[in-house]
């Protein structure tokens, strides 16, 4: 039921005129998938999907519409053409993802897997022995200082010419 | 310890209805207790807090308040409520209606959710996650959604000048409110409330964790005011410039959806400033103190919690009636340059503090 849902909302998403609707939509696929993880008991995931992707790229999708476009302007329907073409490469797409899935064998994961605590998931995060994700995770913080300083000379150099 | 302890009424129940009921049946029916307490609970919050307001409002300008329904006004609010309910339901000619009628909602169920988590007493608690402050931070996160939505489907300036100033806001915020409670999951040790509040058994986090906690309190009750959009902060619904902000077009029961859910939010930020800083629902105790330690031991924690939340919220209801408004660029100000670089400083000095255990 979860994941007819999810469908559905892309699916409106993706066909939807307005604007901000869309965004809603996505919203509401987001939820969906967060709800999976839910029920997966994977709750750390869960959280952080919510965080992320509600909190705050939803958050700035809608902001962004709302700076930039008025209640009443609609998108235009897609062209014919490229609408079968669209068509065409999402069903490639979805037929490669089937036929992946339906051809590999997942190993059973153990019957009882232990709950995932907060707790190991930080250990693990900046541990630097076998299996520890410092070395990513050091990275990734890097990337994002080098975002966000890219951010600030951008927005720096449209303000020059007013003053 | 305490002695009252809720655990002992809810396994109570819990028993009594598996004694002819399948396990299934079980666990419907005690989904719809809890979903009928909460209920219960938000109506109640929103018509005490309002009641709140208005008299203490009106002590801080010399007046009396409300005092025509009922014994002191007690009433108004009730009637109050009535009368809302009651109102026509208006629809702007060129609002989106779909999403007009959404937003009332998502603002509303992030509030549930929130509230969902809060631990009220001593066993009574209806969610007790082990992620339970990412958890309470991402829910709270999902109302400024419904905020923007508002403002933008109602098709009034107002409206959206409103809803884009909240959403600015929130967002900036919710950083600070997220780094002032780290600093003391760093103390604490967890994100889950209950194993937070057994760990201040021996006293509050604000008592025991040196200036720091101090510092992450203050920063932690002036962002949660602003993350509630309320006075000094309440900008998206300045009534001099923007008529009510996000909410103008709204009216009857849609409009109390917003207004409830404003007041609730400021219970549950005065909910979580309590639990993670005042000790959630354990009693004050004062070091050897034997006998002080035993009477305090016999308040119930239900009492306890309450009387912290409501000192709590009477504090947020003092900066609304003492502070004048700020303005957007220096509440963006106050933030970005003030309380997030306090506040990080503040977090790897409590980091260090308790590398060297310094803190009792």
């Amino acid at each position: 039921m979860g994941s007819a849902l999810v469908l559905i909302f892309a699916i409106m998403s993706v066909t939807s005129r307005k604007l901000l609707r869309a965004a809603i939509y996505l919203l509401f696929v987001l939820i969906g998938v967060a709800i999976f993880y839910l029920v997966l008991d994977y709750m750390f995931l869960a959280a952080v999907q919510i965080v992320v992707y509600m909190g705050g790229i939803v958050v700035l999708f809608i902001f962004s519409i709302l700076l930039t476009s008025h209640l009443s302007e609609k998108l235009q329907v897609v062209k014919p053409l490229e609408f079968i073409i669209a068509a065409l490469v999402s069903l490639i797409g979805a037929g490669v993802a089937l036929s992946v899935i339906s051809t590999h064998t997942f190993k059973p994961v153990v019957a009882d897997s232990p709950e995932i605590t907060v707790f190991e998931i930080g250990t693990q995060l900046l541990s630097y022995g076998k299996y520890g994700y410092v070395l990513p995770f050091e990275v990734i913080s890097v990337l994002l200082l080098a975002a966000m300083i890219a951010a600030i000379v951008i927005a720096k150099r449209e303000k020059k010419p007013e003053s | 310890m305490n002695i009252y302890d809720f655990k002992s009424l809810t396994d109570s129940i819990h028993t009594s209805l598996s004694v002819n009921l399948s396990p299934s049946a079980v666990t419907i029916i005690e989904f719809i207790i809890i979903a009928f307490a909460f209920m219960m609970l938000f109506t109640l919050l929103g018509l005490i807090l309002v009641y709140a307001e208005r008299k203490i409002a009106a002590f801080f300008q010399l007046r009396l308040g409300p005092m025509r329904v009922g014994k002191w006004g007690i009433a108004q609010t009730a009637a109050d409520a009535i009368k809302l309910i009651l109102k026509e339901p208006l629809v702007t000619k060129n609002a989106d209606k779909f999403l007009f009628n959404l937003a009332p909602f998502i603002i509303i169920l992030s509030t549930f959710m929130a509230l969902g988590a809060m631990p009220f007493a001593k066993g009574l608690h209806a969610l007790d996650f082990d992620i339970g402050i990412l958890y309470l931070t991402a829910v709270s996160s999902l109302g400024v959604i419904g905020i923007l939505i508002a403002g933008w489907s109602s098709d009034n300036k107002y409206s959206l000048i409103g809803a884009m100033r909240s959403g600015a806001q929130v967002v900036s915020y919710e950083l600070s409110v997220g780094l002032s409670l780290l600093t003391v999951v760093v103390l604490a040790g967890s994100l889950q409330f209950s194993e937070i509040i057994a760990s201040q058994e021996a006293g509050w986090w604000i008592f025991r964790g040196h200036i720091p906690a101090l510092i992450a309190f203050t920063i932690f009750m002036i962002a949660g005011t602003a993350e509630t959009n309320r006075g000094p902060f309440d900008l998206p619904e300045a009534e001099s410039e923007l008529t009510a902000g996000f909410h103008t077009e709204y009216s009857g029961l849609k409009f109390a959806f917003f207004f409830l859910a404003e007041f609730v939010n400021m219970f549950i930020i005065a909910g979580i400033g309590a639990t993670v800083f005042l000790g959630g629902w354990m009693p004050f105790h004062i070091g050897n103190w034997e006998g002080f330690n035993r009477i305090m031991d016999f308040i119930p924690s239900l009492f306890w919690f309450f009387g912290k939340v409501a000192f709590l919220i009477f504090l947020m209801m003092w900066f609304k009636w003492t502070f004048p408004r700020l303005r957007i660029d220096q509440l963006l100000r106050l933030e970005w340059k003030y309380l997030l670089p306090i506040n990080l400083v503040n977090i790897l000095f409590m980091a260090f503090i308790v590398l060297m255990g310094w803190h009792f």
